[in-house]
């Protein structure tokens, strides 16, 4: 039972590094195009964000996995199902990145631009060199409660039959007659929680050299 | 450009335009609907100090952040040296340089901020050495030096690896100097550098001033410190409504104000 749903989380893994891999650094781009001056951009950014943190994942995942087919007849096979999975995953995580960070932007003074500028770094240089690094210790609270569940709704891939651990876990309940598996995958989700918990506290200590 | 000294200028009108650092000539600012700077204009020579002095909401910082290229003005035109950033087009709008000229003016003038400004994750040492390493792409052993010297020259020798939340208001303010000093420029400018600081920390930032003053930094200097004006500057501008309403050598703004508007404002911190 134990190797089957260590097999599971193994997939359970992969959906969660993949999401984090691919909606951290989307995020940075989804906020700066919430932030843009260009106003139509700006816009359609809003109404993305707002489409996601919206709708339910299972529903972004069920229109993504089943969408190429119901509505333009492409038939993508079976292996599409994981690539379906992680597409909903990174785009649904990225707007709420793209809060996040656009919530730690804004709290940025005004001062620290003035004060690059006038030096004469770059808008480029301005933004990795002086913001993002402030950035980052403002949010990294907020950022960890979503890291986490992350962790939780990697389980949600099960709708559109990933095997990842809640999958394997719910077909060893229903083989096995007792809810041991349930019990188990949810010691799994658990401690790898904790030890993200760990490395966030780690980063956040790292970051305590300073305050503003 | 040679452009003249500032006509009206109660001194020096003679020297020849390449002694100029910076000439701003009628500067006309608005925010909305509301003009914040009335056809300024402000030339400073090598060598000189400039106080700028007058009551809140006179335009002073609006104008320095003119100069500073952080707004940009309607009206008139600005140049460092033989550096045109922004003259007059036909119609009489100013008509700013492309990116490459604003970054070269850049690297000409420094500024100091009331609030310091300091990048509060960097330690001391990177907050000076870190724009002439990436901005002006100076070898990091050298420039790293120079910054532990101007570092050591404001009085910060042994702070270097500590970061800005570790010091005194005061001690923020030397190492703001120092970062804008790093870049060797031709002008420093200062926007009420002791504004937020207390009596005491006013003292150690003024003495720093005065001490480059002494060494003919070319400056200009927004500040509410009368005695200190009226100490380091060569020239003093008083400001009042986006006007400039007098200026002239410190004895004579400061002691022998003109205009009623100067004597109003003086005679408040005249005991």
């Amino acid at each position: 039972m134990v190797g089957m749903l260590a097999q599971g989380f193994g997939v359970s893994l992969q959906i969660f590094f993949l999401t984090l891999l691919g909606a951290l650094p989307l995020g940075v781009v989804v906020a700066l195009a919430r932030m843009s001056r260009f106003k139509p951009l700006a816009l359609v950014t809003r109404f993305y964000i707002s489409v996601m943190r919206g709708t339910p994942l299972m529903l972004q995942m069920f229109a993504i996995f089943f969408g190429p087919y119901y509505l333009f007849g492409i038939s993508l096979g079976t292996d599409y199902k994981f690539t379906a999975c992680i597409i909903a995953f990174i785009i649904n995580y990225a707007a709420y990145f793209a809060e996040i960070y656009r919530s730690g932007i804004q709290s940025i003074p005004q001062g620290q631009y003035e004060a690059a500028h006038v030096l004469g770094y770059s808008r480029f240089q301005t933004f990795m060199l002086i913001v993002l690094p402030q950035v980052i210790k403002r949010i990294l609270p907020a950022m960890g409660n979503e890291i986490i569940t992350l962790v939780k709704d990697t389980s949600l891939a099960f709708v559109i039959g990933v095997a990842e651990m809640f999958s394997e876990a719910k077909a060893l309940v229903a083989s096995m007659k007792n809810l041991w598996a349930f019990a188990v995958a949810a010691l799994f989700y658990w401690v790898f929680n904790l030890a993200i918990e760990v490395v966030l506290n780690r980063i956040e200590k790292k970051m305590d050299y300073y305050h503003e | 450009m040679n452009r003249e000294a500032n006509a009206g200028m109660a001194q020096g009108a003679s020297g020849s335009g390449a002694d100029v650092v910076v000439s701003l000539e009628s500067i006309e600012k608005s925010f909305g609907d509301t003009v914040v700077l009335h056809d300024i204009s402000l030339s400073v020579r090598r060598g000189e100090v400039v106080a700028i002095i007058g009551p809140s909401g006179s335009g002073k910082s609006t104008f320095l952040r003119c100069a500073t290229l952080l707004e940009t003005f309607e009206r008139g035109s600005l140049s460092y040296g033989d550096l045109e950033v922004a003259k007059s087009g036909a119609d009489g709008r100013a008509v700013y340089a492309g990116r490459a000229v604003q970054r070269e003016a850049k690297s000409r003038f420094g500024l100091v901020f009331q609030n310091f400004n300091l990048f509060p994750h960097y330690s001391v040492l990177r907050n000076v050495a870190d724009a002439p390493i990436r901005v002006q792409k100076r070898d990091k052993a050298e420039a790293e030096r120079q910054a532990r010297a101007v570092l050591a020259k404001m009085g910060l020798a042994g702070k270097e690896d500590m970061v800005p939340c570790e010091l005194s208001g005061g001690q923020q303010q030397r190492v703001a100097i120092a970062r804008a000093l790093a870049l060797n420029p031709d002008i420093l400018y200062f926007d009420e550098p002791t504004s937020a600081l207390d009596p005491e920390l006013t003292q150690e930032v003024l003495r720093v001033i005065r001490d480059l003053a002494a060494e003919h930094m070319t400056m200009v200097i927004v500040t509410h410190e009368m005695s200190f004006a009226r100490d380091v500057a060569d020239r003093i501008v008083f400001m009042a409504d986006g006007y400039v309403v007098e200026e002239g050598a410190p004895d004579q703004v400061i002691n022998n104000p003109q205009h009623e508007r100067t004597k109003a404002f003086l005679a408040k911190y005249e005991g």
